[in-house]
């Protein structure tokens, strides 16, 4: 399968979930149920996409979880998302260089 | 008049071109990691402007999976902006036709999303231009230094860059799930869930995994903890 293909599946798919509730939709979503949904889906999508991915994305396991955890406090303590994602990048490099 | 709304675009954008700059940093590392050239993982960025979808959607190159399981990984990830699209067009000026909508629809992002919903009144068309203009200079930019000097940096440092979009994820995720129980549960059921099939169904790929975590999460988020309106909720965090 050519890259060029995926990308443009990709960028297809991406821009009409942009577009038609942009340009056709103007009602607000009544369905409870559905609204509920919505609202939760960012936070499930990016958990999965995180846990346990994060602790493979570094050379070692011990590195990746420093960055973790690095994150995860600053994150609670409402950091900005660029200094919580520079700080989990250097715990991992720093833990790196232990090991 | 169209330079001053596109000026203040720009402007208000300043703050998202250097955090996409970073971020896409690490997403340029990654992809071509995971085999795509410089300019793939350019043409990924310029096209899809998403962080979460095109992480995922790398991997889903990189295994070689199925175009339907590109699509269905696509469609969940993404389906928030959906939410944003549909809550931001409510809050359009009038010189918002069709055609604007059309070119303004592509740059719907948290971070876009998240400047523009703040703004008292409504949004014009220029304004939207610039704010889009100016990030995703920041993300392509971004992606092509990544990707060209990932390989020229020692291994450790590009190692440990590479965490750097799931600290992003991190950050989006914890700061609303420390003030609502619910979104916690959400987000505590969606990584065990995640865990599992990893280690106990690997024959799982990752891109489908991603569905079935968020939406088993996301109905259970739906049916225990129903929300009452869910954009204005999403907006106050956002802002």
């Amino acid at each position: 399968m050519s890259i060029a293909v995926y990308i443009a599946v990709m960028a297809v798919v991406t821009y009409l979930i942009r577009m038609i509730p942009f340009t056709v939709f103007r009602k607000k979503i009544k369905s409870r149920f559905l609204k509920s949904f919505l609202y939760y889906i960012p936070y499930a999508v990016l958990s999965a996409m995180t846990f346990p991915a994060i602790f493979f994305a570094t050379g070692s396991a011990a590195a990746a979880a420093a960055g973790a955890v690095v994150a995860i406090v600053l994150a609670y303590f409402g950091l900005p998302l660029i200094a919580v994602a520079a700080a989990a990048s250097l715990a991992a490099y720093v833990m790196g260089l232990f090991i | 008049m169209k330079f001053t709304h596109f000026r203040k675009g720009l402007i208000h954008g300043i703050p998202i071109f250097l955090g996409y700059l970073s971020v896409s940093f690490g997403f340029g590392i990654m992809a071509v990691k995971s085999g795509l050239t410089v300019f793939e993982a350019f043409a990924v960025s310029l096209f899809n402007l998403t962080s979460a979808g095109q992480t995922a959607g790398v991997g889903i190159i990189a295994a070689g999976g199925s175009i339907a399981e590109m699509i269905l990984a696509q469609l969940t990830i993404n389906l928030r902006y959906s939410l944003m699209s549909l809550s931001l067009s409510q809050k359009l000026d009038k010189s918002f036709t069709l055609p604007r909508r059309l070119i303004a629809s592509y740059g719907i992002t948290d971070e876009i999303f998240a400047v523009a919903s703040a703004q008292p009144g409504t949004v014009t068309p220029w304004y939207m231009y610039g704010i889009i203009l100016i990030s995703t200079v920041g993300w392509c930019l971004g992606t092509v230094l990544g990707a060209a000097a990932g390989s020229l940096l020692p291994a450790a440092v590009s190692d440990a860059l590479g965490i750097m979009l799931y600290g992003m994820f991190i950050a989006i995720i914890i700061p609303p799930a420390r003030k609502q129980r619910s979104v916690m549960a959400v987000v505590l059921l969606s990584a065990a869930i995640s865990t599992l099939i990893y280690f106990l169904l690997p024959f799982i790929s990752s891109g489908f995994s991603v569905i079935i975590c968020a939406v088993a999460a996301a109905v259970t988020g739906a049916v225990f903890f129903p929300v009452d309106d869910a954009p204005e909720t999403e907006r106050e965090d956002a802002v």
